[in-house]
């Protein structure tokens, strides 16, 4: 729908673009739809593409058992929506900057965060948030919707400072769309029309709130039009599909055309086929009837199908390929469960240089350690 | 009778943990009292993500069990509104970490909309919110930060640390004319039972217990806490022959400053244990009030037991953090033996 001026008058907004209809590129079963343009993907891109989808259901369903032994603490688990994760990290130009939520380990990894940093907060340690020097990922957002007005600021500082090749992704769910972090950070976003792509994982649920409960707008991308942003509907259960809303969000971020808006507004449109977290039973809540209508467009099975269909993949390569992620998430579970740390650390980080005070809270502490040992700090509390 | 009753001891009481004493005390408001309403993200259907409103939707329905859009201002606003309008509303905050979007509402209407009105107005609410660490959450499910309300005047500030005073405290809490924030100790959520009456009852706001009686040093504390200086004092009465009496503030705004200083004024020595931050928390009210009011009772310094000034870690790290009966115990003995 548009609201503004179609001729686009160099005197009036520029008009707004609003899809409600759902990008696609795959049916159920792999094959082009009929007016579907495939994203121009090399063979090589677009297996790569297919293995970091997989490698992140792998990832998932071994974080998913290792929480189950006691090996990794709370975990927000990814199941039918790595194909969306993935194919919009994909779409990042190296430079591009990455606001991930405590869901987005595939879209983390796939933009270059190593896989053992992302078992170690699981784990318990803060040491897995450190990013890498030149990996463009801020830490994971816990709080609902904070991150959507500081993706804006970046992107603003860099649109400020003529940085116009680098754009900003900001993840959110479609519970974080009722916060008012995210309606003032969109406005922003508007108002000075800055070079970021918000994405909304739409997985239908936040917790056991239905998206239905979130808002009474038909859809999330509607919301989009009060700010006078771009917005597009993808489905995000087909990777190509959001590769290609995505990349275009990114290229008109970095070099949009005379009139037309920096920002857009995706609501990826996905299904979140697990609990919110390890500690929730979502059958307290939901219809199993209702996973089962979104089970037979798995993004998995769909670019597996695809790529069988156009003859990239073969039984042997899908076989080394899933070698090879087996291998790749061992390892990291290895590292992971390396990690070492020290009670000192509590300290360490919360200003450049530790404070006078906190010091002497610090030597306390390891003047107790002394004298009573360890042992005596992991007695359970209750 | 709650849906929840567990292990039943008799007609009149039923062996609760400290959640299902909540879940106990929301369902007895509710049957009394139809302007009762509790709202909040996952309170209906769920029944909450610590299953504190666990039963609720079923029996009360979806207009007195509300399941809102994830919006905490929101959550807090709308609570004030429907308090305006003769309607009890009791909401919930997930985890206190995600209490901050509400602050304002919270600190600059809830709190002040009396006094603004001069008193025609008021905003008759009960803020329950889970808090502290201990369980191995994620970043910002472990915060204790009960001195950013305890620090605004027109809230008043309870945390229970037993199943019973979880019930009555909370009971006088909805009855109250004030909006109260109700800080529930989600680590002892599930660690004990006690016996908790069927009926209706009320644990005053106005008035801390003491668990433990002792001449030696009186021991500050609430929340989870209070078992590990439970603990703490327990030890030492064996081992040293220290006594120590253990006062649990239960309500931490306004403060029962009379048995804090009756108790001060008896043993002339006080420890503060919190797993709060150390400065700023309200370990330092409570030494201050000590000094103000019977400084010439005074035999050693006045000690704090607390959290670190720094961010809680994460869960492998919070053993250290967190006031342990270790650290109690030591800082107990460094104060008597001053
Ligand atoms: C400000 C805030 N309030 C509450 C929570 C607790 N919480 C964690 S996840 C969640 C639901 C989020 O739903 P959505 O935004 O749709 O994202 P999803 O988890 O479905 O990916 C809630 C209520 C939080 N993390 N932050």
């Amino acid at each position: 729908m548009n609201m503004k001026n179609e001729a686009g008058n160099a005197d009036l907004p520029a008009p707004v673009r609003q899809d409600s209809e759902l990008v696609q590129v795959l049916d159920a079963e792999g094959n082009v739809l009929p007016q579907a343009s495939v994203p121009d993907l090399s063979d090589r891109q677009l297996l790569e593409l297919y293995e970091t989808i997989k490698l992140a259901r792998h990832f998932d369903q071994r974080a998913i058992s290792f929480q189950r032994q006691g090996r990794l603490a709370t975990y927000a688990p990814m199941t039918g929506q790595e194909g969306s994760q993935v194919a919009t990290s994909f779409a990042l130009a190296e430079q591009d900057w990455l606001f991930p939520t405590y869901r987005e380990h595939a879209a983390k990894y796939a933009h270059g965060m190593e896989l053992a940093s992302l078992f170690e907060p699981l784990r318990g340690y803060r040491e897995g948030y450190a990013i890498p020097e030149g990996v463009n990922v801020m830490p994971e957002y816990i709080p609902i919707a904070t991150q959507v007005p500081q993706a804006m600021g970046m992107a603003w500082g860099h649109k400020l400072q003529g940085k116009t090749d680098t754009a900003v992704l900001c993840h959110l769910g479609d519970g974080a769309t009722s916060e008012g972090d995210f309606h003032e950070g969109l406005n922003f976003a508007g108002v000075f029309d800055v070079p970021a792509v918000f994405v909304c994982n739409n997985n239908q649920w936040a917790i056991s709130v239905p998206r239905e409960r979130q808002t009474a707008s038909e859809t999330i991308a509607t919301k989009a039009q009060a700010y006078g942003i771009d917005s597009v509907r993808v489905d995000g259960l087909d990777p190509l599909a959001v590769y290609k809303v995505t990349s275009e969000a990114l290229e008109k971020a970095r070099n949009p055309a005379p009139g037309a808006l920096r920002p857009t507004l995706i609501e990826s449109v996905q299904y979140r086929f697990g609990a919110h977290t390890t500690a929730d039973d979502p059958s307290v809540y939901r219809d199993e009837s209702e996973e089962e209508a979104w089970r037979d467009r798995d993004p998995v099975d769909r670019i597996e199908k695809y790529l069988y269909n156009e003859g990239i993949l073969n039984p042997d390569l899908e076989s080394e390929i899933q070698d090879r992620i087996e291998q790749e998430v061992s390892e990291a579970i290895e590292t992971a469960e390396q990690t070492e740390t020290s009670p000192d650390n509590i300290v360490e980080h919360v200003y450049e240089d530790v404070p006078a005070r906190l010091e002497e809270q610090r030597d306390e502490l390891n003047r107790l350690r002394e004298k009573y040992d360890d042992g005596a700090f992991s007695e359970v509390l209750e | 009778m709650s849906s929840t009753a567990s292990t039943q001891t008799g007609q009149n009481a039923q062996r609760l943990t400290l959640v299902e004493a909540i879940q106990d005390g929301l369902y007895t408001e509710m049957s009394q009292d139809d302007s009762v309403v509790v709202l909040g993200e996952d309170v209906g259907k769920n029944g909450g993500v610590f299953r504190a409103t666990d039963q609720l939707y079923e029996e009360f329905g979806e207009d007195r069990v509300i399941d809102t859009p994830l919006a905490e201002a929101g959550i807090i606003g709308a609570s004030i509104g429907l308090a305006q309008t003769g309607m009890k509303p009791v909401p919930e905050m997930q985890f206190m970490g995600f209490m901050y979007p509400a602050f304002d509402q919270i600190v600059s209407h809830a709190a002040r909309l009396r006094s603004r009105s001069q008193g025609q107005y008021s905003v008759p609410m009960v803020i329950r919110a889970p808090y502290g660490g201990g369980i191995r959450a994620p970043e910002h499910h472990s915060e204790s930060k009960e001195a950013f309300f305890v620090h605004e005047p027109g809230l008043k500030v309870v945390s229970p640390s037993t199943p019973y005073d979880a019930k009555g405290l909370l009971a006088a809490s909805i009855h109250d004319p004030d909006p109260v924030i109700f800080l529930e100790p989600k680590l002892i959520y599930r660690a004990f039972r006690e016996d908790v009456p069927t009926k209706p009852y009320e644990v005053s706001l106005s008035e801390a217990a003491v668990p433990r009686d002792g001449s030696d040093i009186s021991v500050y504390t609430w929340g989870a806490m209070t078992r590990p200086a439970l603990i703490a004092a327990e030890n030492l009465s064996q081992s040293h022959g220290i006594e120590a009496e253990v006062i649990d503030l239960r309500t931490l705004s306004p403060l029962d400053i009379e048995t804090i200083t009756d108790s001060f004024k008896k043993t002339g020595r006080a420890a503060i244990v919190h797993e709060a931050p150390k400065t700023g928390g309200l370990g330092a009210e409570i030494a201050t009030t000590i000094q103000e009011e019977a400084l010439v009772h005074q035999e050693a310094p006045i000690k704090r037991i607390a959290g670190f000034d720094a961010p809680m870690p994460l869960h492998s790290l919070e053993d250290y953090y967190l006031p342990q009966a270790v650290r109690i115990q030591d800082g107990i003995r460094e104060t008597v033996d001053f």
